[in-house]
């Protein structure tokens, strides 16, 4: 069976690839496309490591097919920073130490930017389970969570000033 | 293994035409949360995966005349949860649609792959059964449709022909003075399996219920439909009689299986606890008065 040709876009940028019908976009931006930064977990939906944006809305890449994304608009955590710049939400990471062994993080970052696009007031109640998809064997989660909460507080200022 | 094909079908009756021609070996793929999860686990081996996201009939929310609502079966929980009139009128179908797994689930995750897995667990069914859903399906022999009752057959199955489809779930207009709610119970407060599930619809004239569907979830092979404990609430006022009468029938209908996550006597017990706290937020949220949050 000849490959499937795909045309989509990932972090504004036209992409094109070849895959067979059964990979996942998790293993399409690994592999061929060399965007490591959305990792592996689990496979199953379960871990939110492989945490991407699909047209805006929070995806797991291990639970969509490569060939899906045609004609759709992919974000991925390579897409946060701009050029050398850090994204706030990752500077603060740093800055707090709301990350240990760093697996979770990229997944953690797609998902509490895709909140904080849509909620720039969140509650921690509100933080919490919509990261609730995202799991973190480290660092017991409350780094996290207050990282997210001051990064939205700042950028409440930002806006604001 | 690369010999599998995936075809993304801009109609219904070309989707119908892929899945005749894949024989058993075609499957539909919405949101691809149970689908992708079956098959990398060996579970299911499509030959042919054919994508309805393109079908804008699949994938659209429309308001029916008179109040009711045709939802496309596969539209994610994320669109369901963003449209306010759908929420407004029934809060607890999408409450339970909004209740499977995390928000990246939820991006992709539709009631029409969540009812067509047919897991005697699945969160939307029971809601959807107290809200008297109709399923429209599309097949070589044309449209059909069934109560969303009728629909699941035993764990994992349904009563989809070879070569058919749901194209959407039709949600009739509520009564007056109507509204909806679903309670599960989880070992967890968030992703995880319901031990038990309730869906409970109810409508109210001056404080008495007049008519009333209760749904009940992961306690039997199938979703049911529990009329016993529908009449048990018409014709009262929610007094406490006329609840323990309705969870007891809840009770008598279970026919649950022991496991890791409940006990037969724990889920038979929990049917009866939940149907009580389902129905009271039914009848707040029917009276006018906004209650709870959808976790
Ligand atoms: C991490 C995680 C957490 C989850 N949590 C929950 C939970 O809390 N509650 C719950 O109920 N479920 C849960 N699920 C299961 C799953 O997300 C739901 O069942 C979901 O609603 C499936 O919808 P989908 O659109 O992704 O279906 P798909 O995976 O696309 O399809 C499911 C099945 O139905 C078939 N199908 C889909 N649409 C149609 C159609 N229109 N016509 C004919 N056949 C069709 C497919 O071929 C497939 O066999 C979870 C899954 C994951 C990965
Ligand atoms: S790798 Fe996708 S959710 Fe775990
Ligand atoms: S930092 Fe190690 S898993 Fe989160």
């Amino acid at each position: 069976m000849a490959k499937l040709h795909v045309t989509t876009k990932i972090n504004g940028e036209e992409v094109e690839y070849l895959c067979d019908a059964q990979d996942s976009m998790l293993d399409v931006l690994r592999g061929p496309l060399g965007l490591t930064g959305s990792k592996e977990g689990c496979g199953s939906g379960d871990c939110g490591a492989c945490s991407i944006t699909v047209d805006g809305r929070l995806t797991c890449a291990c639970l969509m097919l490569a060939a899906e994304a045609e004609g759709h608009d992919i974000g991925t955590i390579e897409g946060l920073a701009q050029g050398e710049k850090l994204h706030p939400l990752q500077e603060k990471f740093i800055e707090m130490a709301a990350l240990q062994c760093g697996i979770c993080t990229p997944g953690v970052l797609v998902a509490a930017k895709a909140l904080l696009d849509r909620n720039p007031d969140p509650t921690e109640t509100e933080v919490r389970f919509w990261l609730a998809g995202n799991l973190c064997r480290c660092t017991g989660y409350d780094k996290i969570i207050r990282a997210v909460m001051d990064v939205a507080a700042d950028m409440r200022k930002t806006v604001a000033a | 293994m690369s010999d599998i094909k995936y075809l993304a079908p801009g109609t219904i009756e070309e989707a119908v035409k892929a899945m005749q021609a894949a024989g058993g070996k075609g499957f539909v793929l919405a949101g691809g949360t149970d689908l992708l999860v079956q098959m990398r686990s060996g579970a299911r081996e499509p030959q042919t995966i054919v994508d309805v996201k393109k079908i804008p009939e699949m994938t659209t929310i429309e308001e029916l005349p008179g109040g009711g609502f045709r939802i496309g079966a596969a539209v994610s929980g994320a669109v369901i949860g963003e449209h306010k009139k759908l929420v407004a009128a029934f809060p607890g179908v999408v409450e339970a649609i909004n209740l499977i797994g995390s928000k990246q689930v939820q991006g992709r995750a539709s009631a029409g792959g969540n009812l067509c897995n047919s897991s005697p667990a699945a969160d939307s069914v029971p809601a959807m059964v107290a809200a008297g859903v109709t399923v429209q399906i599309a097949g070589p022999n044309g449209r059909r449709e069934v109560p969303v009752e009728k629909f699941p057959t035993a764990p994992g199955r349904n009563c989809l022909q070879p070569g058919e489809i749901v194209v959407s779930l039709t949600l009739p207009a509520p009564a007056a003075g109507s509204s909806d709610a679903y309670l599960r119970l989880i070992p967890r407060t968030e992703m995880d399996i319901a031990v038990v599930g309730i869906g409970v619809s109810l409508t109210l004239k001056d404080g008495t219920v007049t008519a009333a569907r209760v749904g009940l979830g992961a306690v039997a092979p199938t979703v049911l439909l529990v009329e016993d404990a529908a009449k048990a609430l018409v014709g009262s006022k929610l007094d406490d009689a006329a609840l323990e009468k309705a969870a007891a029938a809840c009770r008598a209908a279970c026919k649950p299986i022991n496991d890791k996550r409940g006990t037969i006597e724990y889920r038979t017990k929990i049917s009866g606890v939940l149907l009580k706290r389902a129905a009271k937020i039914a009848a707040q949220r029917a009276s006018g008065a906004t209650v709870g949050g959808t976790h």
